[in-house]
């Protein structure tokens, strides 16, 4: 246990003046989502069941094309986002930083390997 | 690391179930959380009957009755018994608010009792709430201005006035952070929303002159943006605040200055 006034614990590292771009963006990306999650399921909705020479003729149309990899990009920076906010609530230490690097690193993993794809179907 | 389980010394056994008193026949039980530091024994529920036919309407008055007639170790705090003081803040049935202006038959079935939730017992009832008071003086809950102090008073109009009600109020009873899961898990760095309430009374005080220094202050992955608005806080608060509120009326003002 460290001696420590109790306004010394309380204050301890004072402020990391952040905190506001994140929570912000959070609120973009969830106004985003908004918009582009319905576009997403009826822009993708009639490519399903389809064969490959459909689908690939389907995506090769910029608007569906454009929509689904809008909605791959906000979604995981978005889920980026709410998965930081929950190792921070719930995981502290040296688990925290893994937590937080790996996800994050998986995130726009996923994002870029989604775009891409839609990328080689489209074009 | 959040913790789901208690630690083993921390389990709540059950305690002694003290006799009924003699002759009264309007008796309601009462389960109150005991542990003192000094036996190195485990919490417990004990049990007390209470004589209504001779007891206040509020829980407490019971406790007070439990203490004068039954049991003296039985230990609360308690000052003002009319929600001004904030001191007999405590879990009855699974609310946290004010003993003094929580009815008993608000209460159905047995009425249990405990400390405010996730701080440590300092004995019985008592939480140690050295924490939470810190906090509170952190956020300089004071009037803080630059301009040389008028001749006889910071005027302020009375629309600005009327901009603290519902702030003012607060009796820092620790009723709303103790309820609240964010503050459970990260209370050591997260202001909760009694401190958070009261930041914000001075943020929008038109005679305070240190506003952007409050926000600066505020800003911070833990110390504000802990809260995900879930509102136990205004919930559970004894004088029928709204803490999330205030939190969401200090975050749209930390978003206004940026944009």
């Amino acid at each position: 246990m460290a001696y420590m006034t109790d306004r010394k614990r309380a204050n301890r590292w004072g402020s990391a003046k952040s905190g506001t771009h994140h929570f912000w963006s959070m609120k973009v990306s969830s106004v985003g989502l908004l918009i582009l999650i319905p576009l997403f399921v009826f822009t993708f909705g009639p490519a399903l069941g389809g064969t490959y020479e459909e689908v690939t003729a389907y995506f090769a149309r910029p608007f569906p094309a454009i929509i689904a990899a809008l909605t791959m990009i906000v979604a995981f920076k978005h889920f980026n986002d709410g998965f930081q906010v929950l190792v921070e609530d719930y995981v502290h230490g040296i688990w925290e930083k893994i937590l937080i690097l790996g996800m994050t690193c998986l995130s726009y993993g996923a994002a870029a390997v989604g775009v891409f794809a839609i990328a080689r179907l489209a074009l | 690391m959040v913790q789901f389980t208690l630690p083993k010394n921390s389990k709540i056994r059950t305690g002694k179930t003290w006799p009924k008193p003699e002759g009264a026949s309007n008796l309601r039980k009462f389960q109150i959380y005991r542990w003192t530091p000094d036996d190195g024994e485990n919490p417990r529920v004990d049990t007390y009957f209470v004589d209504m036919d001779t007891c206040g309407p509020m829980i407490l008055d019971a406790l007070i009755k439990i203490k004068n007639e039954i049991d003296p170790t039985l230990t609360f705090r308690r000052s003002c018994r009319e929600g001004i003081c904030g001191s007999c803040a405590m879990n009855i049935d699974g609310i946290n608010t004010l003993a003094c202006i929580y009815g008993i038959d608000e209460v159905k079935g047995d009425v249990k009792i405990y400390p405010l939730p996730h701080m440590p017992v300092v004995r019985d009832l008592i939480p140690d709430l050295t924490h939470f008071y810190a906090q509170h003086a952190s956020i300089m809950p004071w009037l803080e201005t630059k301009t040389n102090r008028p001749a006889k008073e910071w005027r302020q109009s009375i629309e600005d006035r009327e901009k603290l009600d519902g702030l003012y109020e607060c009796v820092m009873c620790a009723s709303c952070s103790t309820s609240c899961p964010s503050y459970w898990w990260n209370g050591d760095r997260y202001l909760g929303p009694a401190a958070l309430l009261h930041a914000y009374r001075w943020i929008i005080d038109s005679r305070d002159e240190a506003t952007g220094e409050r926000l600066d202050e505020l800003e911070d992955p833990f110390k504000l943006y802990r809260c995900h608005t879930i509102m136990n806080c205004a919930k559970t608060c004894p004088k029928g605040l709204n803490p999330a509120k205030a939190i969401a009326e200090i975050k749209k003002l930390m978003v206004e200055r940026q944009l």
